[in-house]
């Protein structure tokens, strides 16, 4: 066994926590979050320069890297950080899903995508499909030569960046059918698509999003008709192992904020941190720290596994549970200075404890476990 | 023993949900359910309607116009009212300064200031907490120099809560920095139109700008409105702070925030069934519920107590640990039961009346989430509570 990263993701590592550490700043970051945009431009440009984005493609797909310990490395500093520059959805959910299904020409989005050039989104969850990755009501039928697809998608992460969105529908079987989810290429400004985009509450920017006959060629089908679901998982594995890696990166802060605070604050005439009350508890936020690492590690390691599922299921469950203790002892020991807006900690927090609201919650991801544990 | 409420105060239940069922405007209590804020006319107009029947003031005296209402009948009031989303009544004059002015002010103070809380002429706000005076609240360093008629304040409150519409405050502010820390401390009523007060807002995490900082440079206060003694200002707080501690165990929100999730769980689905059904869903419902159960019953042997003549000491601590702990873990379950509608910022949710995202209850819940870690960290955290507990469990 080996823990240490390789020479080259050492060297992502490094370059990627300097860069975040000068340009990445709480004021920077104030003012991303103030936007109207919701993200940084520059700071887009700056990380595809870096080759961070195409540190999470294959060499094949005009990367170099691309395995879940190249994801956990970027998305670890990026939770460090607080980044909220939609680098989930637009590399690792759209980004897969067009290296893995895309023909000739929809790989061509790669090329840009990894230059830091095109923005993606993933429109699939839906109002009523909570985190059940088979509950899609979207249509897709044919129409001639062409595909018409009708339905709604609920909180549609960057969807108002993305020039294409990558919108799963049904095109056979009953709502909760594993066959017959088909995916499609839309086009922002495809006449019948609609955005209503807000801020979320942790960064970034969701829209609601309504297909009223939204008119498709075939060309736009990415991968094959009735068959989205497949890729559709392994995509969201890797999400998750970014979300994990993502958490990770923000506890690390969360609780190196924490002792900063603990060393500093003085009350009753001695700083907080010699309360033994306190100490204990800061080793408490340490120790889930370690489990939260070495599920990620586990979950990394698994990616490309027969396991994946079941060892992804298993970190995030683990570090939803940890992410919260250490999200709310972090600003408990902090006090009242952890609830405000300008604050660090307080947008540490919310990256933590939101994650918990894409692809699944502690309770889905147990549930997930012992399902799969089972079978 | 006997759980069961007597006659009397079944009949009390009775008329004030009677008085709820008529008074309660269902615009009001649909936004105090969906977590909108009120604005401060708002919550003006709710005293007033309370004030019309004589219930805004039901913790104080007869002698000064309130309702006189024991504990039982208080705590009777208070679940009624958190049932059926009535606003909260905002403490600040009515529950915290008022009994400070009516066991140590003067009489003129009393006739002055009392009446002008109960017709909401003045709204109050808090000057306690400073930068370097959290939980160690005695260490505060606002300094009042006497200056013939007036005392000359200067320095600096944190976190004062609704700030922004208040026109007066009353400040603990440091008189003698040579006495011992809680002995040179005195209890000061401040006009905040007065000359070199600032106020600035304080965004919370959940975005709302519900707290402020107040500057004071060179405020000049008049002599008349100290109350009672010069450095004896801490006595007067801590007896504030038990006056706050009232209803400190919250059983009617964690009821009220019960009933809400409750409703979610059954329109919400997972896997096509309702979530309600989901069975971690409904562990986690069941143990919080137990949890509320037990803590409604020590809520009720303290208040009886209370209500038998035996001042709370303690005890009340303890409910604001377990209240605190279980409110907080109502509104994590809030946030977990709408699933992915969590995420959007709805700060017009919190803040006005604009169309929700997804399902109207599921605009405010991760901000209440957020907003709501304040509750194991004001009105002493946690951690003061649980050392007041052992200090005197212990004999310390």
């Amino acid at each position: 066994m080996d823990f240490n990263l390789t020479e080259e993701r050492q060297m992502l590592q490094d370059t990627l926590r300097r860069y975040l550490a000068d340009r990445y700043t709480t004021s920077v970051r104030n003012t991303i979050l103030d936007s109207d945009s919701g993200m940084s431009t520059d700071i887009w440009a700056g990380l595809a320069e870096l080759g961070v984005i195409g540190a999470l493609f294959a060499e094949a797909d005009g990367g170099f890297g691309g395995a879940g310990f190249d994801i956990a490395t970027v998305f670890e500093e990026l939770g460090r950080a607080g980044v909220v520059e939609p680098m989930l959805d637009t590399a690792i959910l759209g980004g897969r899903l067009i290296a893995a299904l895309g023909d000739d020409t929809q790989r061509g989005l790669l090329e840009e995508i990894i230059a830091g050039a095109a923005h993606l989104a993933l429109a699939h969850g839906e109002p009523a499909s909570r985190y059940d990755l088979t509950r899609v009501e979207t249509t897709a039928r044919a129409d001639g030569d062409d595909i018409i697809l009708n339905g709604r998608k609920a909180v549609v992460v960057n969807a108002e960046a993305a020039g294409q969105l990558i919108v799963s529908a049904r095109e056979s079987g009953g709502m909760f059918d594993l066959d017959g989810i088909s995916l499609f290429l839309v086009p922002a400004g495809t006449p019948g698509l609609a955005l209503h985009g807000y801020p979320m509450l942790a960064g970034g920017r969701a829209a609601e999003v309504t297909l009223d006959t939204v008119r498709l060629p075939q060309s736009a089908r990415l991968g094959a008709a009735g068959g989205g679901l497949a890729p559709l998982m392994d995509a969201i594995a890797a999400a998750n192992v970014a979300l994990c890696a993502e958490c990770v990166g923000a506890m690390q802060s969360a609780v190196e904020l924490t002792r900063g605070y603990l060393m500093t604050r003085k009350q009753f005439g001695r700083p907080i941190g010699t309360f033994q009350a306190l100490q204990h508890r800061f080793a408490d936020m340490l120790i889930e720290l370690e489990q939260a690492r070495s599920a990620l590690i586990n979950a990394s390691g698994h990616l490309d596994s027969a396991d994946r599922d079941r060892q992804i299921a298993a970190a995030r469950n683990l570090i939803a549970r940890a992410g919260r203790l250490v999200a709310e002892e972090a600003i408990q020991m902090h006090g009242g200075i952890a609830m405000t807006q300008e604050y660090e900690l307080a947008h540490i927090a919310k990256r933590i404890v939101m994650a918990d609201h894409r692809f699944g919650d502690a309770d889905y991801h147990l549930e997930r476990f012992i399902a799969l544990s089972a079978a | 023993m006997d759980l069961n409420y007597s006659d009397e105060e079944k009949a009390f239940r009775a008329e004030v949900r009677a008085f709820l069922a008529e008074n309660l405007p269902a615009e009001v209590s649909d936004k105090v359910r969906r977590g909108i804020s009120l604005g401060k006319e708002g919550h003006e107009k709710w005293h007033a309607t309370l004030n019309a029947r004589g219930w805004l003031a039901y913790n104080w005296p007869r002698e000064f116009g309130g309702a006189e209402w024991n504990a039982v009948q208080r705590h009777i009031f208070e679940e009624e009212c958190a049932a059926a989303y009535a606003p909260r009544i905002v403490p600040f004059g009515l529950s915290m300064l008022a009994p400070v002015l009516q066991k140590f002010g003067t009489k003129e103070q009393q006739d002055h200031y009392l009446p002008r809380i109960l017709s909401g002429d003045d709204w109050w706000c808090q000057g306690y907490s400073e930068p370097g005076a959290g939980s160690d609240l005695a260490s505060l360093k606002t300094r009042a120099v006497r200056d013939g008629d007036h005392y000359v304040v200067n320095g600096q409150k944190t976190w004062t809560t609704l700030g922004q519409y208040a026109n007066w405050i009353f400040c603990l502010v440091r008189t003698d920095p040579e006495a011992k820390q809680q002995e040179g401390i005195s209890f000061l009523l401040i006009d905040m139109t007065t000359p070199g007060i600032t106020v600035r807002p304080i965004v919370l995490l959940d975005g709302t700008p519900e707290v402020n900082e107040v500057f004071f440079d060179d405020v000049r206060v008049p002599v008349e409105n100290l109350v009672g003694e010069e450095n004896k200002g801490w006595t007067y707080a801590k007896y504030l702070l038990t006056h706050e501690r009232t209803n400190i165990a919250g059983v009617g929100f964690s009821q009220a925030g019960l009933d809400a999730v409750k409703r979610i769980a059954r329109i919400e689905t997972a896997n096509g069934r309702p979530l309600i059904e989901n069975p971690h869903f409904a562990a986690r419902l069941a143990q919080i519920e137990i949890d509320l159960m037990a803590m409604a019953t020590t809520n009720m042997r303290i208040i009886s107590q209370a209500a038998s003549g035996q001042a709370p000491g303690v005890e009340s601590s303890m409910l604001k640990v377990k209240g605190t702990i279980i409110r907080q873990e109502i509104n994590d379950l809030t946030r977990r039961a709408v699933g992915p509608y969590a995420m959007p910022f709805a700060s017009e949710a919190v803040e006005g009346d604009n169309a929700p995202i997804g399902p109207d209850y599921a605009g405010p819940v991760a901000a209440h989430y957020f907003n709501n870690r304040k509750l194991s960290i004001f009105g002493g955290s946690n951690e003061i509570q649980r050392g007041i507990i052992a200090k005197v469990k212990m004999g310390g």
